[in-house]
């Protein structure tokens, strides 16, 4: 197992540079050649690596959580909540300038998940996923009535977010959120202890499968591809290793629940935040051990026996798997991304994106987060330390509250010219990240 | 090169301190809510609900009482939203805290409604 984690004072390792931008900034349209991109003066008030730019391609469209852009171009982003009646927008660049110069919408629900494969786009209620044919603009036709491709999963608020993504054999991933914090009997309650077995997994907790081309389908139709995972937001499948990749958050509350064994500090920096590569039947653990980054060591809960320091125990996550990469802790990732594009430099070729939404179960700490991270990857195996790839979404100054953060890293996708879009929830802004260094 | 987010490694925490007729209620709040509410009140958007510019805090005491004393996993409305933790049941505090924690919450965070005194408490507690 390789973990990829730096001691403290971990979180202000200058990774970043600040992107000057230099001779780049003249964004007039006289200036610019016939279709050239070019990244806004300020890029965005984003902090890139050197020879990165960005641009706000639409702002304020709503709650955007995951996003797509097809190969004309158009980015279609669901929104957690409808805005005037639409939950899917649609946003177009005629001139092609990288600004959405047309905004459409359409499905009457809220959700997270959504993503393009073959001919359809797939997007997820809290319940459901649903299908729409595409037409030869590659956006969906028939709008009004999608294939109901899965419904009746759970949702009982609490990571209610139905995540999905294709692999290559018309399957397609569900994640399921545990509606709970650790199992307990009552959730986040001090004192109420752990269920033995934790009975939300046959349920929730985990990734299902189903086929991607049958209707109505249910719990019963599809399979529990993995379990002992809390909540995942963020997945992706690696085309190259043929492979499920998820991000989990990992628990809360340890101090509230537990504040002999877990000081304020030790609660905000526990657990891990965790990236897992999911074979057919693994097992991460949840809710009985969470993986504690500074130890390297799957450690047991303390709802279920565990100090702080005992690890795993049979019949307790003694088989779950490791994570390929422990991330500090609560920072909440949303989305994950193998970038396989041409235009970002060879490094990031096959590497991770990962989509940080912010803390908020760090209080009294300051919340940390709000960014977008990068893994490199070399034949399916990270290969080298994680790094922040780009910041300054929460705007300048401590964030202590997550209300304060300007913006909110929630969803990515790549264009078909390479670019590395992002969007945001709490402002409702899609930015795009270009390379233009040489 | 210069510095991610400009901090420089040191803690964090320089907050303006609010004062507050109620500073056990204060130290109550740090502890017990401080984490899911946060220090400023403002709650945590979609997850925990605010405490501020709510009815649920400064209006009926004895429906405030009864969701400190017995927690709340209805989904409950908060100026148009809903929020998707629990809220979990804090009757383990007594009488006096669950007073003051409740006055020093009406009374900051730009709340303005009246304290919470210890009988009121006790006899919601005693409704069960």
């Amino acid at each position: 197992m390789r973990t990829h984690f730096s001691a403290s004072p971990w979180w202000y390792i200058p990774l970043v540079t600040s992107f000057a931008l230099g001779t780049l900034s003249c964004s007039t349209k006289e200036d610019k050649k016939d279709g050239a991109v070019l990244p806004d003066e300020d890029n965005a008030e984003l902090k890139l690596p050197d020879g990165f730019g960005a641009l706000k391609v639409a702002d304020s469209i709503g709650t955007a959580r995951h996003l797509v852009v097809n190969k004309n171009g158009d980015v279609l982003v669901k929104l957690n909540r409808p805005k005037d009646g639409k939950g899917i927008v649609i946003l177009s660049d005629k001139d092609q300038d990288g600004r959405a110069d047309s905004q459409t919408g359409f499905g009457d629900y809220g959700g997270t998940g959504i993503t393009l494969k073959g001919n359809y786009l797939y997007a997820s209620s809290n319940t459901s996923v649903f299908r729409y044919t595409l037409n030869a603009d590659e956006l969906p036709e028939n709008t009004n009535v999608p294939d109901t491709i899965v419904h009746g999963l759970i949702d009982r608020r609490q990571h209610n977010s139905k995540s999905i993504v294709l692999d290559e054999n018309e399957n397609i991933y569900v994640n399921i959120g545990a509606y709970s914090n650790a199992c307990q009997e009552r959730d986040r309650t001090k004192d109420s202890p752990g269920m033995y077995p934790c009975t939300i997994l046959d349920s929730a907790g985990g990734i299902w499968k189903f086929k991607a081309n049958a209707m109505k389908q249910s719990y019963g139709e599809g399979t529990r591809y993995a379990t002992g995972l809390r909540n995942v937001v963020g997945l992706d499948w690696n085309k190259q290793d043929n492979s499920l990749y998820v991000m989990q958050h990992g628990r809360d509350n340890l101090h509230d629940l537990f504040p002999e064994l877990y000081d304020t500090e030790a609660s905000a920096e526990l657990p891990a935040e965790t990236l897992y590569k999911v074979k057919e039947g693994d097992d991460a653990g949840w809710p009985y051990v969470y993986y504690d980054q500074k130890q390297g060591k799957k450690i047991l809960s303390p709802e279920y026996g565990g100090d702080g320091k005992k690890e795993a125990e049979e019949g307790k996550g003694k088989d779950a798997i490791d994570p390929l990469v422990a991330f500090p802790a609560h920072m909440a990732p949303n989305d994950l991304l193998f970038y396989t594009g041409s235009m970002f430099p060879e490094k990031y070729k096959n590497g991770a994106f990962v989509a940080f939404h912010g803390s908020w179960n760090r209080a009294p700490e300051e919340q940390e987060g709000f960014m977008v991270a990068f893994v490199p990857f070399q034949a399916g195996k990270p290969s080298g330390e994680w790094e922040v790839f780009a910041n300054g979404f929460a705007g300048t100054g401590p964030v202590m509250s997550p209300g304060d953060a300007k913006h909110r890293p929630c969803g990515l996708a790549q264009g078909p010219d390479g670019s590395l879009y992002v969007s945001d929830d709490a402002n409702g802004t899609i930015y795009r990240i270009i390379y233009s260094g040489k | 090169m210069s510095v991610t987010t400009g901090e420089d490694g040191t803690k964090p925490g320089e907050r303006k301190q609010e004062s507050t007729s109620y500073p056990e209620g204060e130290k109550i709040y740090r502890q017990y809510c401080a984490t899911c509410h946060q220090a400023n009140g403002s709650g945590v958007p979609n997850l925990n609900p605010p405490l501020h510019k709510t009815d649920y805090v400064t209006g009926d005491k004895t429906r405030l009482i009864a969701i400190v004393l017995n927690g709340s996993d209805s989904g409950l409305e908060v100026n148009g939203q809903t929020y998707a933790n629990v809220m979990p049941p804090h009757g383990f505090l007594d009488d006096r805290q669950v007073a003051q924690v409740l006055s020093y919450i009406r009374t900051s965070f730009g709340n303005t409604a009246g304290p919470v005194a210890k009988e009121e408490v006790r006899a919601v507690r005693d409704s069960k």
